[in-house]
């Protein structure tokens, strides 16, 4: 405060006049870098490197390895199948990982919805279409309840939604009563649930719906995160949400769209998961919250909210998928498999926090 | 001069009144704003500054009191409301979001679609508008020497961050600005410009509430001085009628202000 005992008030003071003729050169620093800090500056820049090396990476030795199994049409085929699932969950995911939130109830809710479908159509004979519609609902309701937990009652998404997931598991259990509804009873009386997996050819690959369906929600997703002042918002919201408030937008709308939202492309999961399987299976997709999250993680999404691309999470289901697919081939138990996704995860986040770290 | 004091005040509370839990943060404040004026509001930390022109904006509801805009009564639920009738806020922690670009943080929450059927059906942003308009103000406003519109805001220095708040609220104020610590980050250089700044935008017509800790400043450019102390108005001085340290000594309690207004 000493600057303030000056006797004129009127005073403006010298140095300010200065600054007006002061060059307009902004400072440079000669740089000398080296290749590491090079190779980190150019991942910042291109977050979506990362997750393309570690692909390239994965393919590479996996075919090395297991050898032309992996490299097979049917291999590839197989892997892009379940790549589907992966993908379709990981969107759901990156919108809340966008927010800042994370969403442990998106295999519950793709599970509860595929079972709500599956019963709908086969046990109490309603339109297939129409039980998909219901099952559609019901993830966004399911959706609605998470984004109520979150914005209305303040519970962190993580507790938030490790509650709902045992609660709809247990629904999803109770509704099912455990049982199986088997392939051929669906295929009899609503094969439309099965449409996702059937395949067509394009352009020489053979793909199935539900593929074209993963591609369409990305595409989707993406426009709506890019090129809407939603996206923005749901930028916004997981950046800063105070500043978001101030700038005037309604954060808890947005993140209660979000989770709406991404409980309705988990019901859009359940349908691709039951052309996967083809039955519908109360005990199905139980890794698929563990491998939505990685995927989005290794895509380059921050958990910390706000960073993060729609394109990086179909890399990161792809990473996911190779890996799962190629340690099967290789041989490996299914316990190292989740050893080697938990690697993976956290190998990301590693990666990651070196990245932004001295770079921002 | 450009004021005119005669006139309805175009900003006014009465009897404002916000607690929070046992603190009093705003005690029965009362405020004007006159039309064509540069009001600055000078106060000790925690003298309720930032919750007074919080409450005029939007982003806080009083508990008691009136807000007044042209002599009628306005109850902001949210700075959209305030923005919407023309009242725009830089804050003191800037509200901008880091991990956006200039362009995108210029227009947060106004976004400017695609005409046609582009925008009204597909809600598609008209991305490359945005970022003319944003870089003919940047430019204008000559604010900063930023290469790339599209740069994320986090790549920036805190003072060309300002910048950008400054710029968003002179692109869209049309009836009050109301700028809370705009030099508190800057250099001398990118302060001169934003007090340059202030001058134009008051000279354009629009009044301008300016909350500086900055005495130099303050007197400079400041038409009339609310000087706020424990919650309210302790006094309203002008460059002309005080002293810095005149008003130092009201802003600290050290003169009372009787004795200021007599010295006057
Ligand atoms: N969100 C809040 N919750 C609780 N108390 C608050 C909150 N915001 C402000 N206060 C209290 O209200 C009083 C006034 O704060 P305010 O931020 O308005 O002061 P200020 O005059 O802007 O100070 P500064 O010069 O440091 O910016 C302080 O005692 C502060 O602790
Ligand atoms: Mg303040």
């Amino acid at each position: 405060m000493s600057s303030t005992d000056t006797k004129p008030s009127t005073a403006v003071l010298d140095h300010d006049k200065v600054a007006d003729q002061a060059s307009t050169y902004v400072a440079q620093f000669e740089r000398n870098e080296t290749p590491i800090q090079r190779f980190k500056k150019f991942l910042h820049h291109y977050p979506i490197a990362a997750p393309l090396i570690v692909l390239l990476l994965a393919v590479i030795s996996f075919s090395v390895i297991v050898g032309d199994r992996f490299l097979h049409p049917f291999n590839l085929s197989l892997i892009l199948q379940q790549v589907t699932i992966i993908g379709v969950i990981g969107v759901a995911q990156t919108l809340i990982i966008l927010t800042a939130g994370i969403d442990l109830s998106v295999g519950a809710i793709m599970v509860l919805t595929s079972v709500v479908m599956g019963r709908m159509a086969v046990n109490h004979g309603i339109d297939p279409s129409l039980s998909i519609l219901i099952g559609i609902g019901v993830g966004a309701l399911a959706g609605f309840i998470n984004g109520l937990l979150i914005t209305r009652l303040k519970i962190p998404p993580f507790i938030a939604t490790l509650g709902s997931w045992n609660v709809f598991f247990a629904l999803n259990l109770w509704y099912s009563k455990s049982e199986t509804i088997r392939s051929q009873d669906i295929s009899n009386i609503a094969p439309l649930l099965q449409w996702t997996g059937q395949t067509i050819d394009f352009f020489g690959a053979r793909l199935t719906y539900g593929s074209l369906l993963m591609l369409g929600i990305f595409f989707l997703i993406w426009y709506a995160l890019n090129w809407t002042a939603w996206g923005r918002h749901v930028y916004a919201t997981g950046d800063d949400p105070e500043a978001a408030k101030l700038a005037g937008i309604r954060t808890n709308r947005i993140l209660m769209s979000v989770y709406v939202l991404a409980g309705v492309v988990c019901a859009i999961g359940a349908w691709v998961l039951i052309g996967r399987i083809g039955s519908v299976s109360p005990q199905a997709g139980t890794m698929t919250n563990l491998d939505s999250i990685t995927a989005v993680v290794i895509g380059g999404c921050s958990l910390f909210g706000g960073r993060g691309s729609i394109y990086g999470t179909l890399i990161g289901a792809l990473v996911v998928g190779v890996f799962r697919n190629g340690l099967a081939l290789a041989g490996v138990d299914v316990l190292w498999q989740e050893f080697t996704v938990g690697i993976l995860i956290i190998s990301a986040v590693a990666i990651d926090q070196w990245i932004r770290r001295g770079t921002a | 001069m450009t004021a005119h004091y005669d006139k309805t005040p175009v900003l006014q509370t009465k009897n404002l009144v916000k607690r929070y839990g046992s603190v009093t943060a705003i005690d029965h404040a009362d405020f004007e704003l006159y039309p064509g004026e540069i009001l600055a509001v000078i106060g000790d930390n925690g003298a309720g500054k930032s919750s007074l022109i919080k409450a005029l904006s939007g982003a806080l509801i009083p508990d008691e009191g009136e807000i007044l805009l042209d002599g009628k009564p306005v109850h902001f639920a949210s700075p959209m409301e305030a923005r919407a009738l023309g009242i725009e806020t830089v804050y003191q922690n800037l509200a901008v979001s880091p991990a956006l670009n200039i362009a995108d943080n210029l227009y947060l929450g106004r976004e400017l679609r695609k005409p046609g059927i582009l925008g009204s059906v597909f809600r598609m942003l008209d991305k490359k508008e945005m970022e003319r308009r944003a870089q003919a103000k940047m430019t204008e406003l000559g604010l900063m020497t930023i290469q790339n519109i599209s740069q994320a805001v986090e790549s920036l220095s805190g003072g060309q961050r300002q910048g950008v708040a400054v710029a968003r609220s002179a692109l869209f104020g049309s009836k009050v600005v109301i700028m809370d610590e705009p030099t508190a980050a800057l250099g001398v250089k990118e302060s001169r410009r934003v007090l340059n700044l202030i001058k134009e935008v008051r000279d354009r017509g629009l009044p301008i509430i300016l909350i500086s800790h900055n005495m130099p400043h303050v007197f400079e450019v400041a038409d009339r001085i609310h000087i706020h102390r424990l919650g309210k108005r302790a006094a309203i001085v002008t460059p002309q009628s005080h002293s810095m340290s005149d008003a130092v000594a009201i802003m600290t309690g050290a003169m009372d202000v009787k004795t200021s207004n007599e010295a006057a």
